[in-house]
């Protein structure tokens, strides 16, 4: 198991949270987690795991931070 | 330190400027022109209040209305302000504040793009917003406002639709471009078309409490990191619609980035996005690659 700390932002804070640090089987992709937090893959706009760029396919380490952001285009 | 990519000085006429600048000089109040005198100028000289903006600033005279500015902003970084074209893309909930701030910081040219007229459900955010403009071009109502404010600003209104086939042409002679767009797809072409102009694009967005800003420098693809996944998509925006404060918030940010390219001070938001939430009042920034 990794020990994954994530955060959420904007809309996606919603009936969820915004920081938790979260248990994930060893291997565990970033689609994963998102499908697990009942996150959409449209609703997950811009992603960074330790403050890097990241995509849906992109797999966990122990201890990351993974961060998610909805997108956000109003003007 | 970041470094301007763009010139903004052009040769001046000196010959035409003398004698109004020694007029100039007789009315000013110390290096401070009054209003009534920029005005007498230009009618006594044939000018325009620009052109009797720039005048006074190339002799190193503040006109009154920036008094308050130069703690912030010097004489030099006034004559920087008023020889630069900003383009505004939209002029709905952010482009609003933003010419409207942009007007009264004194920057020279602003082309203020939106092909949309104003509807009943705008009332609640856009600042160019009035009853008495409900079904009236948003762009003309910016250039408007501009001129109540700031008649030395000149504003180009364009009632057209930017995208990546107009906007060359939309953008000719402009030298930093502000994102008061409300669609994804059309942000992204504003981003390839500054890219290819390579000029600076300072990016806002809101939806509902929160929202988002970022300064494209030439070079950099930022907006294609942050919406690369759902460039086709509708933002949370339209689930959330927007409340009055956040267009003012993000588009005062804007702005700020907007005043920090031109006089090449301070640290803009490059390469990396500042997220604003309003709910939880939290500001935060984030490296994004480029």
């Amino acid at each position: 198991m990794i020990h994954v700390v994530v955060k959420l932002f904007a809309t996606l804070r919603e009936g969820r949270f915004a920081e938790e640090t979260r248990e994930y089987q060893s291997g565990s992709d970033v689609a994963g987690v998102i499908r697990d937090l009942g996150i959409s893959e449209k609703e997950a706009a811009l992603i960074l795991i330790n403050g890097r760029h990241a995509d849906l396919s992109t797999q966990l380490n122990d201890q990351d931070t993974l961060a998610i952001f909805p997108p956000v285009g109003g003007g | 330190m970041i470094k301007t990519h763009w010139q903004f000085f052009r040769p001046l006429e000196e010959d035409s400027v003398a004698d109004v600048r020694i007029y100039l000089k007789s009315r000013a109040q110390g290096d401070v022109l009054p209003w009534a005198a920029q005005r007498a100028a230009a009618a006594s000289y044939g000018m325009t209040v620009a052109a009797v903006e720039e005048a006074a600033l190339t002799a190193g005279l503040l006109p009154a209305r920036y008094q308050r500015n130069r703690k912030t902003f010097s004489t030099d970084d006034q004559l920087k302000f008023f020889r630069t074209t900003v383009a505004v893309v939209g002029c709905g909930g952010l482009g609003g504040y933003v010419v409207e701030e942009l007007a009264r910081l004194g920057i020279g040219r602003i082309v203020a793009i939106d092909p949309d007229v104003f509807e009943e459900h705008n009332l609640n955010r856009q600042l160019l917003a009035t009853v008495e403009r409900l079904g009236t071009s948003k762009a003309e109502a910016a250039a408007a406002r501009v001129s109540e404010i700031n008649p030395a600003v000149s504003v180009i209104a364009l009632k057209e639709r930017f995208s990546k086939e107009n906007g060359l042409r939309l953008f000719e002679g402009v030298h930093i471009a502000v994102d008061a767009l409300d669609s994804i797809f059309t942000r992204l072409e504003l981003a390839d078309v500054c890219r290819q102009l390579t000029i600076p694009l300072v990016h806002g967005s809101i939806a509902g409490w929160y929202g988002q800003v970022v300064s494209q420098l030439p070079g950099d693809s930022t907006l294609h990191t942050m919406y690369g996944r759902c460039a086709e998509g509708a933002g949370v925006e339209k689930e959330l619609g927007n409340p009055s404060f956040t267009p003012a918030v993000v588009a005062s940010l804007e702005v700020a980035e907007v005043a920090k390219l031109i006089v090449g001070r301070g640290a803009p938001v490059r390469q990396a996005m500042l997220v604003v939430n309003l709910l939880d009042m939290e500001f935060n920034k984030f490296k994004i690659g480029c």
